[in-house]
């Protein structure tokens, strides 16, 4: 695992020039890299929010579908391939569990309220400032990391993650809200 | 609640939402609050790619051998064009997530009356006692002086409000819970119509108001 956080920065920006070629030319074998490096992640990702591995796998095949099929409207100066990939896997995973579909943030609705205009470098900037995110949790103190991690990754429910670890509720929700406090100093450098 | 609580509370539904833990009218919420927020959509984004810098660090689990030739196939049958998502029609200063909810149109909503000048009409979002509803409160009128069993989240979409802890305009987002009395007062120039999601019913309690009580719906 010691690798791991440099081998994903380093894999960045040649993410998003393989969902270049996948949008422009219809790419497999730039498609087949992607798969091979997130498709066993989202599986475990699927598998630690309680699906069964055949449960997993099919929802893995909806999300990566969903890749392919909307692989024209990444955008790399609004989110890195990889936090792009998890959104899309956390709304399959609702839209399964709901009967009803999560309305999500259209970029092409009328009603969105602009934002001022990206720097002309706003590529490299999402790539950086998303790097920064990473640093951020990589240098929280332990148990915020932790918290944070069985957030997204584990237990969905304070109560669970309260059980899990034996604290209690209360210190869950400080745990976050001190996790989170460190992160908004990082909203601030994005705003 | 002071205000500092109140900022760390609306960040926490936007964390909720970010990690796919919300319910499904704090989903509505904070959809419709981040496309009419600059501000709270960097924030939101900011909490994905929290999400997104886990997934290049979680241990991987190795997906079935066939499982990217399925997917070949499934493109090689058709399966390659997404499903035309038609943008929800209806009156476009509303974000598309709250227009999906609302097909008709305002007008078209179950709208009753709460108390003088001020009407509330059912999204029919709800999740356990959690509801979402739209409020509607008349041009420099107030909503009586209240309390929450629960919490109470008010995303301003049009006009604005005031209460004891400051003004309120569009798309900003004002998040009580228990501890909190308050008495919205809409600004005098427009309308003021918010989005609300509730876990309780409000309670109030004014001197005399608070014979009503029994009488408010659920």
């Amino acid at each position: 695992m010691s690798g791991e956080g440099i081998e994903g920065q380093a894999a960045v920006l040649p993410h998003a020039a393989l969902m270049l070629r996948v949008a422009r030319e219809q790419d497999r074998s730039a498609f087949a890299e992607l798969f091979g490096h997130f498709g066993p992640r989202v599986k475990s990702y699927l598998m630690r929010l309680g699906s069964d591995a055949s449960g997993a796998e099919d929802l893995l095949q909806e999300v990566m579908l969903a890749v392919w099929r909307r692989a024209a409207t990444y955008d790399p100066s609004q989110a890195g391939v990889a936090t792009w990939i998890f959104t899309i896997a956390r709304n399959k995973r609702i839209d399964a569990l709901r009967r009803v579909p999560r309305g999500g943030l259209d970029p092409n609705d009328p009603a969105l309220q602009p934002e001022p205009p990206p720097s002309p470098d706003h590529e490299a900037e999402a790539v950086r400032w998303e790097g920064a995110i990473a640093e951020a949790v990589a240098a929280m103190p332990r148990e915020q990391a932790e918290i944070l991690r069985l957030a997204y990754y584990e237990d969905i429910s304070h109560s669970d993650i309260a059980a899990r670890i034996g604290v209690p509720l209360g210190t869950v929700k400080s745990r976050l809200r001190l996790a989170m406090a460190r992160l908004r100093t990082r909203f601030a450098e994005q705003a | 609640m002071n205000a500092i609580r109140i900022r760390e509370a609306a960040d926490e539904l936007l964390l909720d939402h970010a990690r796919g833990a919300a319910s499904a009218p704090v989903d509505l919420l904070v959809a419709t609050h981040v496309a009419l927020n600059p501000a709270a959509r960097r924030r939101h984004r900011c909490l994905e790619a929290v999400g997104g810098a886990m997934l290049d660090t979680i241990e991987p689990v190795a997906t079935a051998p066939d499982a990217l030739e399925r997917l070949f196939a499934r493109i090689d049958a058709g399966h390659a064009a997404e499903p035309a998502r038609a943008m929800p029609a209806g009156e476009e200063r509303f974000p598309a997530a709250l227009r999906a909810r609302m097909p008709g149109g305002l007008d078209a909503l179950p709208w009753r009356q709460v108390t003088r000048g001020v009407h509330e009409a059912a999204l029919g979002v709800e999740d356990g006692p959690q509801k979402a509803s739209l409020l509607r409160i008349a041009a420099g009128r107030a909503i009586p002086r209240h309390t929450h069993r629960g919490d109470e989240m008010t995303l301003v979409l049009e006009g604005d409000f005031s209460d004891e802890h400051g003004r309120y305009a569009r798309g900003d987002l004002a998040v009580a819970d228990g501890s909190i009395e308050h008495q919205p007062v809409a600004g005098t120039g427009t309308d003021c119509l918010c989005l609300v999601v509730t876990s309780a019913p409000i309670r109030l309690t004014g001197r005399l108001l608070r014979l009503l009580n029994p009488f408010l719906p659920r």
